[in-house]
């Protein structure tokens, strides 16, 4: 039975990263439309800027502050060159657009700041630590609070401010939200700003357990099943859907892993999801189909 | 002596096209302030297409918009929104998985001086303006009886409420100009009579100048000031409710029997 939990509560932990890299997905998809491609890139980049920034010498704090503030320059700028001109275009479009717009990112990223990989030292200890009986990994654990942290964070934002009301009535009706007076192009900045933030955190949470390299911007496929689990339109959804993913992850490998000569961690986020695409193809939480990806 | 002040509205030979299909051909009238104007044509006479123009969904081919002695060649929905034109659709575009109160302060937008750093931080002044939009949003409320739905998530609410939540959203930002594309449709007679006679109030109330489209034409006749008559794009008539009612050209392509009912 501990085995059980301790597989479970390790699982969940791990699946709040994939969380956490879902989010940034959801944010764009709602208020913009498209799957974001580059969500992956931008992650890599944010952390690469981090860690390329402390290299130098520059304390924490400032290379976060200073790493966001590129962030939202970024966000600017991917708004004007791509999204503005793009305007009511196709969804495959957009797609497209963002696909371009990871290669380039990263690109120039790697350019700037190299392609080797660097270690990410948060100062957090990778030792688990004993909870009743049960082992669990304390870095899960600092990650699996940063990430409700900073969902709680969204949610404020978004429920308790005017520019979340802005920002769903963008998500729920672009016309009238523009015919209201409702600036969407700034709405898109920010929200491409703050998806750039989660990215950031996501990416060093991340970089911390695998080194920054360019494999961190893959992320962006293990985020993909989570998305059809939880729905592309829903936080919640990128919630529950990482959660699922990772608790099933770590319980299939276990239990069924052995039976399949193991490995199985790799791919069965995908089955699961391909299941979740027979019965349920908006995702739990969705709201449209998600063929407009 | 002061020139007197330029009318609401000027619509000056605006013409439209989609793929080489005329929608609009050499349009012109003007709407004058404080006045409710009704556009009225069969299916198709380009009365939406003409609003789409006003606030800036569609780029005329050709013509221009005077908005308040203002020209414009093109409008955009936000520079329409900000100079003060309203607009209220013709199925509902409330914004459904929000509540009554959230629906009606976001139409408080373009009125908002709080920058985006006080909003997410929650300073003293960001506090100050949500609760004054969120007051001013229950007061429009009010004025359609909508305070005590304030919370509730709009999209569960009966088709004849959600209209008004969408007029209340849509004059929440004080505009000078509305335009609203059948407020009526899709309504029984008793919620009709209501809307049209909420309509009529805020034009006179907040001095508001109105360009809506409707079909019933025994409410149009009651409630406008100004009927203007498209039909194929082009401007059939234009002028007092009484003439156009007389007017043969407009009977033969428009009122039809229907308008010999009423009369009747």
């Amino acid at each position: 039975m501990s085995l059980f939990l301790e597989t479970l509560i390790g699982g969940l932990l791990a699946g709040t990263m994939y969380s956490l890299v879902a989010i940034g997905f959801v944010l764009i998809y709602k208020a913009s439309g498209v799957f974001n491609y580059a969500q992956g890139s931008i992650l890599l980049f944010a952390a690469l800027t981090f860690v390329s920034l402390t290299d130098q010498g520059v304390p924490a704090i400032a290379s976060v502050a200073v790493t966001i503030a590129i962030l939202i320059l970024t966000a600017i700028a991917i708004e004007r060159l791509v999204l503005r001109p793009l305007t009511n275009r196709s969804p495959m479009t957009l797609f497209m657009a963002t696909l371009g717009l990871a290669y380039i990112v990263e690109g120039v990223a790697q350019g700037i700041m190299g392609s080797q990989v660097r270690a990410l030292d948060l100062g957090i200890e990778d030792l688990p630590i004993f909870v009743g009986d049960i082992l669990i990994s304390q870095f899960d654990l600092i990650a699996a609070s940063v990430a409700l942290a900073l969902v709680i964070a969204l949610s404020l934002l978004f429920n308790r401010t005017r520019i979340g009301i802005a920002l769903r009535g963008v998500a729920d009706d672009t016309r009238a939200a523009q015919s209201i007076g409702i600036d969407i192009n700034r709405i898109w900045q920010i929200v491409w700003a703050v998806a750039g933030i989660v990215g950031l955190v996501a990416g060093l949470l991340w970089g911390a357990r695998q080194g920054v390299q360019f494999s961190l911007s893959l992320v962006v496929l293990k985020a993909l099943p989570v998305l059809i689990i939880g729905g592309f339109t829903s936080i919640a959804g990128a919630i529950v859907g990482g959660l699922i993913v990772g608790a099933g992850e770590s319980l299939a490998e276990t239990y069924i892993g052995p039976f399949l000569g193991g490995g199985i961690t790799p791919w069965f986020a995908y089955a699961l999801a391909l299941v979740f695409l027979y019965i349920r193809p908006a995702g739990l939480f969705g709201e449209r189909q998600i063929e407009r990806v | 002596m002061t020139a007197s002040p330029p009318p609401a509205l000027e619509i000056n030979d605006i013409s439209l096209s989609f793929k080489g299909v005329k929608a609009i051909s050499n349009l012109s009238f003007r709407v004058e302030r404080e006045e409710i104007c009704a556009l009225i044509g069969p299916n198709g006479a380009g009365k939406s297409s003409l609003l789409n123009i006003l606030n800036g969904v569609y780029v005329p081919d050709a013509g221009e918009i005077v908005f308040e002695g203002e020209h414009f060649h093109r409008m955009q929905p936000l520079k329409a929104a900000r100079r003060g034109i309203g607009r209220g659709f013709q199925n509902n575009a409330l914004f459904s998985g929000m509540s009554v109160a959230d629906n009606v302060i976001a139409g408080l937008s373009r009125h908002s001086r709080v920058t985006l750093i006080e909003e997410a931080l929650r300073l003293p002044r960001a506090r100050s303006e949500a609760g004054r939009f969120r007051q001013r949003a229950l007061d429009v409320l009010h004025l359609f009886g909508l305070e005590r739905q304030a919370d509730i998530l709009v999209g569960t609410l009966p088709y004849g409420v959600q209209k008004k939540v969408e007029l209340a959203r849509a004059i929440v930002g004080e505009p000078r100009l509305l335009l609203l594309d059948e407020p009526l449709a899709g309504m029984n007679a008793a919620e009709k009579q209501e809307i049209a006679e909420i309509i009529g109030r805020l034009n006179r109330e907040l001095k508001l100048t109105i360009v809506l489209i409707e079909h019933d034409i025994g409410i149009v006749l009651k409630l406008a000031h100004h009927v203007v008559v498209l039909d194929y794009g082009r401007k059939l008539a234009d002028g007092l409710p009484e003439t156009i009612r007389d007017n043969p050209d407009v009977i033969a392509a428009y009122l039809g029997s229907e308008y010999r009912e009423i009369a009747a």
